[in-house]
Protein backbone atom coordinates (compact mmCIF):
# COMPACT_ATOMS: atom_id res chain seq x y z
CA UNK A 1 0.00 0.00 0.00
CA UNK A 2 2.61 2.44 1.18
CA UNK A 3 5.00 1.60 -1.65
CA UNK A 4 2.39 1.78 -4.35
CA UNK A 5 1.35 5.22 -3.09
CA UNK A 6 4.88 6.51 -3.24
CA UNK A 7 5.38 5.12 -6.72
CA UNK A 8 2.18 6.86 -7.69
CA UNK A 9 3.42 10.21 -6.48
CA UNK A 10 6.73 9.53 -8.18
CA UNK A 11 4.90 8.79 -11.37
CA UNK A 12 2.85 11.94 -11.01
CA UNK A 13 6.00 13.95 -10.45
CA UNK A 14 7.58 12.45 -13.51
CA UNK A 15 4.44 13.01 -15.47
CA UNK A 16 4.02 16.65 -14.61
CA UNK A 17 5.83 18.03 -17.67
CA UNK A 18 3.94 15.54 -19.78
CA UNK A 19 0.71 16.63 -18.19
CA UNK A 20 1.45 20.18 -19.21
CA UNK A 21 2.08 19.02 -22.78
CA UNK A 22 -1.10 17.00 -22.56
CA UNK A 23 -3.16 20.07 -21.70
CA UNK A 24 -1.45 22.10 -24.39
CA UNK A 25 -2.21 19.33 -26.85
CA UNK A 26 -5.76 18.56 -25.75
CA UNK A 27 -8.47 19.13 -28.30
CA UNK A 28 -10.16 21.52 -25.88
CA UNK A 29 -7.18 23.87 -25.64
CA UNK A 30 -5.58 23.64 -29.07
CA UNK A 31 -8.23 25.66 -30.96
CA UNK A 32 -7.83 28.54 -28.53
CA UNK A 33 -4.07 28.53 -28.99
CA UNK A 34 -4.55 28.56 -32.76
CA UNK A 35 -7.04 31.42 -32.53
CA UNK A 36 -5.04 33.46 -30.00
CA UNK A 37 -3.02 35.47 -32.57
CA UNK A 38 -6.30 36.70 -34.03
CA UNK A 39 -7.70 37.63 -30.62
CA UNK A 40 -4.53 39.49 -29.66
CA UNK A 41 -4.35 41.29 -32.98
CA UNK A 42 -8.04 42.19 -32.76
CA UNK A 43 -7.69 43.65 -29.28
CA UNK A 44 -4.48 45.58 -30.00
CA UNK A 45 -5.01 46.72 -33.59
CA UNK A 46 -8.79 47.02 -33.94
CA UNK A 47 -10.65 47.17 -30.64
CA UNK A 48 -8.23 49.40 -28.74
CA UNK A 49 -7.75 51.91 -31.61
CA UNK A 50 -11.52 52.04 -32.18
CA UNK A 51 -12.18 52.93 -28.53
CA UNK A 52 -9.15 55.24 -28.45
CA UNK A 53 -10.39 56.97 -31.62
CA UNK A 54 -13.81 57.60 -30.12
CA UNK A 55 -12.26 58.99 -26.93
CA UNK A 56 -9.81 61.11 -28.94
CA UNK A 57 -12.66 62.67 -30.88
CA UNK A 58 -13.77 64.36 -27.64
CA UNK A 59 -10.27 65.57 -26.85
CA UNK A 60 -7.81 68.17 -27.90
CA UNK A 61 -4.65 66.12 -28.50
CA UNK A 62 -1.40 68.04 -28.36
CA UNK A 63 2.00 66.53 -27.60
CA UNK A 64 2.14 66.02 -23.85
CA UNK A 65 -1.16 67.81 -23.35
CA UNK A 66 -4.43 65.99 -23.75
CA UNK A 67 -7.57 67.77 -22.74
CA UNK A 68 -11.22 66.77 -22.72
CA UNK A 69 -13.13 69.33 -24.75
CA UNK A 70 -16.56 67.76 -25.09
CA UNK A 71 -18.28 68.11 -28.42
CA UNK A 72 -16.28 71.01 -29.83
CA UNK A 73 -14.45 68.80 -32.38
CA UNK A 74 -17.84 67.72 -33.70
CA UNK A 75 -19.09 71.30 -33.76
CA UNK A 76 -16.06 72.27 -35.83
CA UNK A 77 -16.72 69.49 -38.34
CA UNK A 78 -19.62 71.28 -39.96
CA UNK A 79 -17.52 73.66 -42.03
CA UNK A 80 -17.29 74.28 -45.80
CA UNK A 81 -14.13 72.17 -46.22
CA UNK A 82 -15.82 69.17 -44.64
CA UNK A 83 -18.86 69.59 -46.87
CA UNK A 84 -16.54 69.79 -49.85
CA UNK A 85 -14.81 66.55 -48.81
CA UNK A 86 -18.14 64.85 -48.17
CA UNK A 87 -19.67 65.95 -51.47
CA UNK A 88 -16.53 65.04 -53.44
CA UNK A 89 -16.50 61.60 -51.85
CA UNK A 90 -20.23 61.08 -52.39
CA UNK A 91 -20.08 62.08 -56.06
CA UNK A 92 -17.03 59.85 -56.50
CA UNK A 93 -18.86 56.92 -54.88
CA UNK A 94 -21.98 57.37 -57.03
CA UNK A 95 -19.96 57.58 -60.25
CA UNK A 96 -17.57 54.69 -59.52
CA UNK A 97 -20.35 52.41 -58.26
CA UNK A 98 -22.45 53.04 -61.36
CA UNK A 99 -19.56 52.54 -63.77
CA UNK A 100 -18.07 49.58 -61.92
CA UNK A 101 -21.39 47.72 -61.76
CA UNK A 102 -23.20 48.31 -65.04
CA UNK A 103 -20.28 47.99 -67.45
CA UNK A 104 -18.89 44.78 -65.83
CA UNK A 105 -22.35 43.15 -65.95
CA UNK A 106 -22.67 43.80 -69.69
CA UNK A 107 -19.07 42.79 -70.43
CA UNK A 108 -19.20 39.64 -68.33
CA UNK A 109 -22.39 38.47 -70.06
CA UNK A 110 -20.70 39.04 -73.42
CA UNK A 111 -17.50 37.35 -72.25
CA UNK A 112 -19.44 34.37 -70.91
CA UNK A 113 -21.26 33.83 -74.19
CA UNK A 114 -19.74 31.49 -76.71
CA UNK A 115 -19.31 34.05 -79.43
CA UNK A 116 -16.32 35.90 -78.08
CA UNK A 117 -13.03 34.42 -79.26
CA UNK A 118 -9.85 34.45 -77.17
CA UNK A 119 -11.60 34.75 -73.83
CA UNK A 120 -8.50 33.80 -71.82
CA UNK A 121 -6.53 36.61 -73.39
CA UNK A 122 -9.32 39.13 -72.77
CA UNK A 123 -9.66 38.03 -69.17
CA UNK A 124 -5.91 38.32 -68.55
CA UNK A 125 -5.57 41.75 -70.12
CA UNK A 126 -8.64 43.10 -68.32
CA UNK A 127 -7.08 41.95 -65.07
CA UNK A 128 -3.70 43.57 -65.72
CA UNK A 129 -4.60 47.09 -64.43
CA UNK A 130 -5.33 45.71 -60.94
CA UNK A 131 -1.66 44.74 -60.66
CA UNK A 132 -0.35 48.28 -60.92
CA UNK A 133 -0.35 50.35 -57.76
CA UNK A 134 -2.52 53.46 -57.71
CA UNK A 135 0.65 55.54 -57.51
CA UNK A 136 2.22 54.04 -60.64
CA UNK A 137 -1.06 54.00 -62.56
CA UNK A 138 -1.88 57.51 -61.38
CA UNK A 139 1.53 58.76 -62.50
CA UNK A 140 0.87 57.39 -65.99
CA UNK A 141 -2.59 58.97 -66.04
CA UNK A 142 -1.10 62.25 -64.87
CA UNK A 143 1.27 62.20 -67.82
CA UNK A 144 -1.47 61.16 -70.25
CA UNK A 145 -3.79 63.89 -68.97
CA UNK A 146 -1.10 66.56 -68.91
CA UNK A 147 -1.91 70.24 -69.40
CA UNK A 148 -0.01 70.62 -72.66
CA UNK A 149 -1.47 70.09 -76.14
CA UNK A 150 1.04 67.28 -76.64
CA UNK A 151 -0.38 64.97 -73.94
CA UNK A 152 -2.51 62.06 -75.17
CA UNK A 153 -5.82 63.24 -73.70
CA UNK A 154 -5.55 66.72 -75.16
CA UNK A 155 -4.34 65.34 -78.50
CA UNK A 156 -7.55 63.33 -78.64
CA UNK A 157 -9.63 66.35 -77.56
CA UNK A 158 -8.04 68.48 -80.28
CA UNK A 159 -8.52 65.74 -82.81
CA UNK A 160 -12.22 65.67 -81.90
CA UNK A 161 -12.26 69.43 -82.48
CA UNK A 162 -12.41 70.43 -78.81
CA UNK A 163 -10.27 72.74 -76.74
CA UNK A 164 -7.41 71.40 -74.64
CA UNK A 165 -8.29 70.92 -70.99
CA UNK A 166 -6.20 71.63 -67.91
CA UNK A 167 -7.29 68.34 -66.43
CA UNK A 168 -5.97 68.78 -62.91
CA UNK A 169 -7.31 72.32 -62.47
CA UNK A 170 -11.06 72.07 -63.07
CA UNK A 171 -13.58 70.61 -60.66
CA UNK A 172 -15.27 68.41 -63.27
CA UNK A 173 -12.07 67.16 -64.89
CA UNK A 174 -10.44 66.55 -61.50
CA UNK A 175 -13.33 64.31 -60.52
CA UNK A 176 -13.16 62.68 -63.96
CA UNK A 177 -9.46 61.84 -63.42
CA UNK A 178 -10.09 60.16 -60.07
CA UNK A 179 -13.10 58.22 -61.35
CA UNK A 180 -11.39 57.05 -64.53
CA UNK A 181 -8.27 55.94 -62.63
CA UNK A 182 -10.32 53.89 -60.17
CA UNK A 183 -12.59 52.47 -62.90
CA UNK A 184 -9.62 51.52 -65.04
CA UNK A 185 -7.97 49.64 -62.17
CA UNK A 186 -11.00 47.72 -60.87
CA UNK A 187 -13.03 46.98 -64.01
CA UNK A 188 -11.33 43.64 -64.64
CA UNK A 189 -11.68 42.39 -61.07
CA UNK A 190 -15.39 43.21 -61.07
CA UNK A 191 -15.86 41.44 -64.40
CA UNK A 192 -14.35 38.35 -62.78
CA UNK A 193 -16.87 38.53 -59.92
CA UNK A 194 -19.76 38.58 -62.37
CA UNK A 195 -18.21 35.87 -64.55
CA UNK A 196 -17.94 33.60 -61.51
CA UNK A 197 -21.60 34.21 -60.72
CA UNK A 198 -22.63 33.54 -64.31
CA UNK A 199 -21.11 30.04 -64.08
CA UNK A 200 -23.84 29.25 -61.56
CA UNK A 201 -26.80 30.12 -63.76
CA UNK A 202 -28.41 26.76 -64.67
CA UNK A 203 -28.27 26.23 -68.43
CA UNK A 204 -31.70 24.58 -68.38
CA UNK A 205 -33.24 27.95 -67.59
CA UNK A 206 -32.01 29.33 -70.90
CA UNK A 207 -33.35 26.27 -72.71
CA UNK A 208 -36.70 26.72 -70.99
CA UNK A 209 -36.70 30.39 -72.00
CA UNK A 210 -35.89 29.37 -75.58
CA UNK A 211 -38.89 27.05 -75.64
CA UNK A 212 -41.06 29.88 -74.39
CA UNK A 213 -39.74 31.93 -77.29
CA UNK A 214 -37.79 34.48 -75.26
CA UNK A 215 -35.36 36.71 -77.13
CA UNK A 216 -31.82 37.54 -76.14
CA UNK A 217 -32.77 40.73 -74.33
CA UNK A 218 -35.65 39.07 -72.48
CA UNK A 219 -33.36 36.23 -71.42
CA UNK A 220 -30.88 38.77 -70.08
CA UNK A 221 -33.49 40.61 -68.03
CA UNK A 222 -35.57 37.68 -66.82
CA UNK A 223 -33.03 34.85 -66.44
CA UNK A 224 -29.51 36.26 -66.14
CA UNK A 225 -30.09 39.41 -64.12
CA UNK A 226 -32.03 37.82 -61.21
CA UNK A 227 -29.19 35.33 -60.79
CA UNK A 228 -26.69 38.16 -60.60
CA UNK A 229 -28.54 39.90 -57.76
CA UNK A 230 -26.42 38.61 -54.83
CA UNK A 231 -23.10 39.31 -56.54
CA UNK A 232 -24.38 42.72 -57.64
CA UNK A 233 -25.23 43.65 -54.05
CA UNK A 234 -21.77 42.45 -53.00
CA UNK A 235 -19.96 44.43 -55.72
CA UNK A 236 -22.03 47.55 -55.01
CA UNK A 237 -21.27 47.30 -51.29
CA UNK A 238 -17.51 46.87 -51.62
CA UNK A 239 -17.42 49.61 -54.26
CA UNK A 240 -19.27 51.99 -51.92
CA UNK A 241 -16.97 51.18 -49.00
CA UNK A 242 -13.83 51.41 -51.15
CA UNK A 243 -15.16 54.70 -52.51
CA UNK A 244 -15.53 56.17 -49.02
CA UNK A 245 -12.00 54.95 -48.20
CA UNK A 246 -10.50 56.64 -51.24
CA UNK A 247 -7.28 58.57 -50.72
CA UNK A 248 -4.56 57.52 -53.13
CA UNK A 249 -6.43 58.41 -56.33
CA UNK A 250 -6.57 61.97 -55.04
CA UNK A 251 -3.04 62.04 -53.58
CA UNK A 252 -1.40 60.92 -56.80
CA UNK A 253 -2.90 63.81 -58.78
CA UNK A 254 -2.46 66.60 -56.24
CA UNK A 255 -0.21 65.32 -53.43
CA UNK A 256 -0.82 67.51 -50.39
CA UNK A 257 -3.53 69.81 -51.69
CA UNK A 258 -5.70 70.42 -54.76
CA UNK A 259 -6.78 73.83 -56.09
CA UNK A 260 -10.04 74.78 -54.36
CA UNK A 261 -10.04 71.32 -52.73
CA UNK A 262 -11.44 69.78 -55.92
CA UNK A 263 -9.75 66.50 -55.00
CA UNK A 264 -10.27 66.51 -51.24
CA UNK A 265 -11.87 63.32 -49.89
CA UNK A 266 -13.02 62.23 -46.43
CA UNK A 267 -9.87 60.19 -45.79
CA UNK A 268 -7.81 62.98 -47.34
CA UNK A 269 -9.39 65.36 -44.83
CA UNK A 270 -8.55 63.01 -41.94
CA UNK A 271 -4.96 62.80 -43.21
CA UNK A 272 -4.71 66.56 -43.66
CA UNK A 273 -6.10 67.43 -40.22
CA UNK A 274 -4.80 64.49 -38.18
CA UNK A 275 -1.35 63.91 -39.65
CA UNK A 276 -0.32 67.07 -41.50
CA UNK A 277 -1.83 69.60 -39.08
CA UNK A 278 -1.35 67.26 -36.12
CA UNK A 279 -4.90 67.97 -34.92
CA UNK A 280 -5.56 64.37 -33.91
CA UNK A 281 -8.73 65.01 -31.94
CA UNK A 282 -10.42 66.72 -34.87
CA UNK A 283 -9.12 64.07 -37.29
CA UNK A 284 -10.53 61.37 -35.01
CA UNK A 285 -13.93 63.10 -35.01
CA UNK A 286 -14.00 63.07 -38.83
CA UNK A 287 -13.07 59.39 -38.58
CA UNK A 288 -16.03 58.69 -36.32
CA UNK A 289 -18.39 60.42 -38.77
CA UNK A 290 -16.92 58.33 -41.61
CA UNK A 291 -17.31 55.19 -39.49
CA UNK A 292 -21.01 55.99 -38.94
CA UNK A 293 -21.57 56.48 -42.68
CA UNK A 294 -19.90 53.16 -43.50
CA UNK A 295 -21.72 51.45 -40.64
CA UNK A 296 -25.12 52.53 -41.96
CA UNK A 297 -24.22 51.31 -45.46
CA UNK A 298 -23.07 47.95 -44.08
CA UNK A 299 -26.32 47.54 -42.13
CA UNK A 300 -28.32 48.23 -45.28
CA UNK A 301 -26.24 45.62 -47.10
CA UNK A 302 -26.87 43.05 -44.37
CA UNK A 303 -30.59 43.64 -44.68
CA UNK A 304 -30.44 43.23 -48.43
CA UNK A 305 -28.43 39.99 -48.42
CA UNK A 306 -29.49 38.31 -45.20
CA UNK A 307 -26.86 38.53 -42.49
CA UNK A 308 -23.30 37.40 -43.13
CA UNK A 309 -23.84 35.57 -46.38
CA UNK A 310 -20.77 37.07 -47.95
CA UNK A 311 -19.02 33.73 -48.39
CA UNK A 312 -21.67 32.22 -50.62
CA UNK A 313 -21.11 34.58 -53.47
CA UNK B 1 -26.38 32.02 -74.20
CA UNK B 2 -26.75 29.50 -76.97
CA UNK B 3 -24.51 28.93 -79.94
CA UNK B 4 -26.97 27.83 -82.62
CA UNK B 5 -28.45 31.05 -83.90
CA UNK B 6 -25.76 33.64 -83.49
CA UNK B 7 -26.37 36.76 -85.42
CA UNK B 8 -23.05 37.45 -87.23
CA UNK B 9 -23.40 41.20 -86.62
CA UNK B 10 -23.74 40.59 -82.91
CA UNK B 11 -20.66 38.35 -82.88
CA UNK B 12 -18.77 41.12 -84.64
CA UNK B 13 -19.91 43.80 -82.22
CA UNK B 14 -19.08 41.66 -79.19
CA UNK B 15 -15.58 40.82 -80.41
CA UNK B 16 -14.87 44.35 -81.51
CA UNK B 17 -16.02 45.80 -78.20
CA UNK B 18 -13.62 43.45 -76.42
CA UNK B 19 -10.71 44.43 -78.60
CA UNK B 20 -11.44 48.07 -77.76
CA UNK B 21 -11.80 47.39 -74.05
CA UNK B 22 -8.59 45.37 -73.87
CA UNK B 23 -6.88 48.17 -75.72
CA UNK B 24 -8.11 50.63 -73.08
CA UNK B 25 -6.96 48.28 -70.30
CA UNK B 26 -3.49 47.83 -71.78
CA UNK B 27 -2.97 51.30 -73.26
CA UNK B 28 -1.62 53.01 -70.10
CA UNK B 29 0.66 50.05 -69.31
CA UNK B 30 2.07 50.00 -72.85
CA UNK B 31 2.48 53.76 -72.71
CA UNK B 32 4.39 53.46 -69.46
CA UNK B 33 6.74 50.91 -71.01
CA UNK B 34 7.26 52.98 -74.14
CA UNK B 35 7.71 56.26 -72.29
CA UNK B 36 10.45 54.80 -70.13
CA UNK B 37 12.66 54.86 -73.23
CA UNK B 38 12.02 58.54 -73.89
CA UNK B 39 14.32 61.31 -72.59
CA UNK B 40 12.96 62.33 -69.23
CA UNK B 41 13.17 66.06 -69.88
CA UNK B 42 11.15 65.66 -73.04
CA UNK B 43 8.62 63.46 -71.19
CA UNK B 44 8.33 66.08 -68.49
CA UNK B 45 7.69 68.82 -71.07
CA UNK B 46 5.26 66.99 -73.33
CA UNK B 47 3.62 64.35 -71.16
CA UNK B 48 2.74 60.97 -72.63
CA UNK B 49 2.12 61.72 -76.24
CA UNK B 50 0.71 59.84 -79.23
CA UNK B 51 3.18 61.54 -81.51
CA UNK B 52 6.87 61.43 -80.78
CA UNK B 53 10.11 60.99 -82.61
CA UNK B 54 11.07 57.28 -82.44
CA UNK B 55 14.73 58.17 -82.95
CA UNK B 56 14.71 59.73 -79.47
CA UNK B 57 14.13 56.39 -77.79
CA UNK B 58 17.11 55.31 -75.73
CA UNK B 59 18.11 53.45 -72.59
CA UNK B 60 19.36 56.51 -70.68
CA UNK B 61 16.69 56.31 -67.95
CA UNK B 62 17.64 52.72 -67.23
CA UNK B 63 21.35 53.42 -67.35
CA UNK B 64 20.81 56.21 -64.86
CA UNK B 65 18.68 54.14 -62.52
CA UNK B 66 21.12 51.24 -62.49
CA UNK B 67 24.20 53.36 -61.98
CA UNK B 68 23.23 56.45 -60.02
CA UNK B 69 19.85 56.09 -58.35
CA UNK B 70 20.93 54.66 -55.01
CA UNK B 71 17.75 55.81 -53.24
CA UNK B 72 15.61 53.88 -55.66
CA UNK B 73 17.29 50.60 -54.78
CA UNK B 74 16.99 51.35 -51.08
CA UNK B 75 13.23 51.73 -51.58
CA UNK B 76 13.19 48.55 -53.64
CA UNK B 77 14.93 46.67 -50.84
CA UNK B 78 12.52 48.08 -48.24
CA UNK B 79 9.52 47.09 -50.34
CA UNK B 80 10.89 43.59 -50.87
CA UNK B 81 11.62 43.15 -47.16
CA UNK B 82 8.25 44.48 -46.02
CA UNK B 83 6.33 42.41 -48.56
CA UNK B 84 8.26 39.26 -47.67
CA UNK B 85 7.71 39.79 -43.95
CA UNK B 86 4.01 40.47 -44.47
CA UNK B 87 3.56 37.37 -46.61
CA UNK B 88 5.36 35.01 -44.22
CA UNK B 89 3.80 36.33 -41.01
CA UNK B 90 0.27 36.87 -42.27
CA UNK B 91 0.16 33.46 -43.96
CA UNK B 92 1.46 31.73 -40.87
CA UNK B 93 -0.95 33.34 -38.41
CA UNK B 94 -3.99 33.66 -40.66
CA UNK B 95 -3.85 30.06 -41.86
CA UNK B 96 -3.61 28.88 -38.26
CA UNK B 97 -6.70 30.86 -37.25
CA UNK B 98 -8.71 30.01 -40.35
CA UNK B 99 -7.87 26.33 -39.99
CA UNK B 100 -8.89 26.23 -36.31
CA UNK B 101 -12.20 27.96 -37.10
CA UNK B 102 -12.91 25.37 -39.77
CA UNK B 103 -11.90 22.04 -38.26
CA UNK B 104 -12.52 22.32 -34.50
CA UNK B 105 -15.84 22.53 -32.71
CA UNK B 106 -15.16 24.74 -29.76
CA UNK B 107 -16.96 27.23 -27.60
CA UNK B 108 -16.88 30.63 -29.21
CA UNK B 109 -15.86 29.50 -32.69
CA UNK B 110 -18.94 31.13 -34.19
CA UNK B 111 -18.29 34.29 -32.23
CA UNK B 112 -14.72 34.45 -33.55
CA UNK B 113 -15.91 33.92 -37.10
CA UNK B 114 -18.52 36.67 -36.84
CA UNK B 115 -15.78 38.89 -35.41
CA UNK B 116 -13.62 38.17 -38.48
CA UNK B 117 -16.49 39.17 -40.77
CA UNK B 118 -17.08 42.26 -38.70
CA UNK B 119 -13.45 43.42 -38.92
CA UNK B 120 -13.58 42.87 -42.68
CA UNK B 121 -16.12 45.68 -42.80
CA UNK B 122 -14.18 48.11 -40.63
CA UNK B 123 -12.00 50.17 -42.97
CA UNK B 124 -8.44 50.63 -41.80
CA UNK B 125 -8.58 54.35 -42.59
CA UNK B 126 -10.87 55.18 -39.67
CA UNK B 127 -8.45 53.51 -37.24
CA UNK B 128 -5.30 55.03 -38.67
CA UNK B 129 -4.94 58.01 -36.32
CA UNK B 130 -5.21 56.00 -33.07
CA UNK B 131 -3.00 53.29 -34.64
CA UNK B 132 -0.46 55.94 -35.49
CA UNK B 133 -0.53 57.13 -31.88
CA UNK B 134 -0.11 53.54 -30.72
CA UNK B 135 2.96 53.18 -32.94
CA UNK B 136 4.39 56.40 -31.53
CA UNK B 137 3.93 55.21 -27.96
CA UNK B 138 5.46 51.81 -28.84
CA UNK B 139 8.38 53.75 -30.38
CA UNK B 140 8.00 51.91 -33.66
CA UNK B 141 7.79 54.92 -35.98
CA UNK B 142 10.04 54.60 -39.03
CA UNK B 143 10.51 50.83 -38.67
CA UNK B 144 9.45 47.82 -40.74
CA UNK B 145 7.63 46.53 -37.65
CA UNK B 146 5.23 49.48 -37.67
CA UNK B 147 4.28 48.77 -41.29
CA UNK B 148 3.92 45.00 -40.91
CA UNK B 149 2.53 44.54 -37.40
CA UNK B 150 -1.11 45.63 -37.92
CA UNK B 151 -1.35 43.32 -40.97
CA UNK B 152 -0.09 40.04 -39.54
CA UNK B 153 -3.52 38.56 -38.91
CA UNK B 154 -5.41 39.52 -42.03
CA UNK B 155 -9.18 38.95 -41.64
CA UNK B 156 -9.63 38.47 -45.38
CA UNK B 157 -7.02 35.69 -45.32
CA UNK B 158 -8.54 34.11 -42.19
CA UNK B 159 -11.88 34.06 -43.99
CA UNK B 160 -10.38 32.54 -47.13
CA UNK B 161 -8.41 29.87 -45.22
CA UNK B 162 -11.48 28.94 -43.20
CA UNK B 163 -13.56 28.44 -46.35
CA UNK B 164 -10.76 26.34 -47.84
CA UNK B 165 -10.11 24.29 -44.70
CA UNK B 166 -13.81 23.38 -44.45
CA UNK B 167 -13.19 21.14 -47.44
CA UNK B 168 -10.20 19.29 -45.94
CA UNK B 169 -10.62 15.56 -45.19
CA UNK B 170 -11.05 15.30 -41.41
CA UNK B 171 -10.50 11.51 -41.47
CA UNK B 172 -6.81 12.26 -41.93
CA UNK B 173 -6.80 14.04 -38.56
CA UNK B 174 -8.22 11.02 -36.73
CA UNK B 175 -5.80 8.68 -38.47
CA UNK B 176 -2.88 10.90 -37.45
CA UNK B 177 -4.15 11.07 -33.84
CA UNK B 178 -4.18 7.27 -33.69
CA UNK B 179 -0.60 7.32 -34.94
CA UNK B 180 0.24 9.52 -31.95
CA UNK B 181 0.61 12.82 -33.75
CA UNK B 182 -0.03 16.02 -31.80
CA UNK B 183 -2.62 18.55 -32.97
CA UNK B 184 0.24 20.85 -34.00
CA UNK B 185 1.90 18.05 -35.95
CA UNK B 186 -1.40 17.40 -37.71
CA UNK B 187 -1.68 21.04 -38.72
CA UNK B 188 1.90 21.65 -39.83
CA UNK B 189 2.75 18.25 -41.31
CA UNK B 190 -0.55 17.06 -42.76
CA UNK B 191 -3.15 19.77 -43.19
CA UNK B 192 -1.01 22.80 -44.08
CA UNK B 193 0.52 21.07 -47.12
CA UNK B 194 -3.02 20.28 -48.28
CA UNK B 195 -3.82 23.99 -48.06
CA UNK B 196 -1.10 24.94 -50.56
CA UNK B 197 -3.45 26.33 -53.26
CA UNK B 198 -5.08 28.66 -50.73
CA UNK B 199 -1.66 29.64 -49.38
CA UNK B 200 -0.52 30.53 -52.89
CA UNK B 201 -3.61 32.66 -53.52
CA UNK B 202 -3.23 34.50 -50.22
CA UNK B 203 0.53 34.94 -50.66
CA UNK B 204 -0.27 36.77 -53.88
CA UNK B 205 -3.05 38.87 -52.35
CA UNK B 206 -1.01 39.84 -49.29
CA UNK B 207 2.16 40.35 -51.31
CA UNK B 208 0.47 42.56 -53.88
CA UNK B 209 -1.38 44.59 -51.24
CA UNK B 210 1.81 45.12 -49.32
CA UNK B 211 3.87 45.92 -52.45
CA UNK B 212 1.31 48.54 -53.49
CA UNK B 213 0.32 49.72 -50.00
CA UNK B 214 0.48 53.48 -49.65
CA UNK B 215 -1.37 55.31 -46.88
CA UNK B 216 -0.12 53.42 -43.81
CA UNK B 217 3.58 53.35 -44.82
CA UNK B 218 3.24 57.04 -45.74
CA UNK B 219 2.16 57.75 -42.17
CA UNK B 220 4.63 55.62 -40.21
CA UNK B 221 7.76 55.83 -42.38
CA UNK B 222 9.63 59.09 -41.94
CA UNK B 223 13.04 58.99 -43.56
CA UNK B 224 14.01 58.53 -47.17
CA UNK B 225 16.10 55.44 -46.40
CA UNK B 226 13.02 53.66 -44.95
CA UNK B 227 10.55 54.54 -47.75
CA UNK B 228 8.86 51.83 -49.77
CA UNK B 229 8.58 52.07 -53.56
CA UNK B 230 5.14 53.76 -53.78
CA UNK B 231 6.11 56.35 -51.16
CA UNK B 232 9.50 56.97 -52.73
CA UNK B 233 8.08 57.25 -56.24
CA UNK B 234 5.37 59.62 -54.97
CA UNK B 235 8.07 61.96 -53.63
CA UNK B 236 9.34 62.27 -57.22
CA UNK B 237 5.96 63.51 -58.44
CA UNK B 238 6.97 67.13 -57.97
CA UNK B 239 5.86 69.92 -60.29
CA UNK B 240 9.54 70.54 -61.14
CA UNK B 241 9.91 67.09 -62.60
CA UNK B 242 13.65 66.88 -62.18
CA UNK B 243 13.50 63.17 -61.37
CA UNK B 244 11.34 61.85 -64.16
CA UNK B 245 14.06 59.45 -65.27
CA UNK B 246 13.89 57.55 -61.98
CA UNK B 247 10.13 57.97 -61.78
CA UNK B 248 9.30 56.46 -65.16
CA UNK B 249 11.91 53.70 -65.39
CA UNK B 250 11.45 52.98 -61.69
CA UNK B 251 7.70 52.57 -62.14
CA UNK B 252 8.28 50.07 -64.91
CA UNK B 253 10.52 48.04 -62.66
CA UNK B 254 7.91 47.91 -59.89
CA UNK B 255 5.26 46.37 -62.13
CA UNK B 256 7.28 44.17 -64.48
CA UNK B 257 8.09 41.53 -61.80
CA UNK B 258 4.39 41.41 -60.91
CA UNK B 259 3.29 41.03 -64.51
CA UNK B 260 5.79 38.18 -64.96
CA UNK B 261 4.46 36.47 -61.82
CA UNK B 262 0.94 37.03 -63.08
CA UNK B 263 1.66 35.33 -66.39
CA UNK B 264 2.91 32.22 -64.56
CA UNK B 265 0.43 32.11 -61.67
CA UNK B 266 -2.67 33.62 -63.24
CA UNK B 267 -5.02 31.19 -61.51
CA UNK B 268 -3.78 32.10 -58.03
CA UNK B 269 -3.85 35.81 -58.79
CA UNK B 270 -7.47 35.56 -59.84
CA UNK B 271 -8.62 33.48 -56.86
CA UNK B 272 -6.57 35.67 -54.50
CA UNK B 273 -7.75 39.01 -55.77
CA UNK B 274 -11.39 38.13 -56.21
CA UNK B 275 -11.85 36.85 -52.66
CA UNK B 276 -12.15 40.29 -51.20
CA UNK B 277 -11.73 42.98 -53.74
CA UNK B 278 -10.61 44.83 -50.67
CA UNK B 279 -8.03 47.41 -51.46
CA UNK B 280 -4.86 47.16 -49.37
Amino acid sequence: METSKSTNTNLAAEKRPNKFLEIINSKKVVPYIFVSPFVLSFIIFTFYPAIRGIIMSFQSVLPGQVEFIGLSNYERIFNPTFYKALSNTTIYVILTVTILTIIPIILSVLLDSKFVKGRTFFRASLFMPALASTIVAGMVFRLMFGETDTAVANQIMNWLGMESVEWRYNAWSGMFLMVILCSWRWMGVNILYFLAALQNVPKELYEAADIDGAGRVQKFFYVTLPFLKPVTIFVVTISIINGFRMFEESFVFWEAGSPGNIGLTMVGYIYQQGIQQNDMGFGAAIGVVLMLIIFVISIIQLFLTGAFKRGDE
Amino acid sequence: MDTNKNNPALVWIANLSFVIICFIALFPILNLLLSSFRPSSELMRNGISLTFDPSMLNLDNYTYIFTQAGDYWTWYGNSLAISALTIVLSLFFSSMVGYALAVYDFKGSNFFFVLVLFILMVPFEILMLPLYQLMISMQLINTYTAVVLPAIVAPIAVFFFRQFALGLPKELMDAARIDGSTEYGIFFKIMLPLMTPSLAAMAILQGLNSWNNFLWPLIVLRSNDMFTLPIGLATLLTPYGNNYDVLIAGSVMTIVPIIILFIFFQRYFISGLTVGGVKG
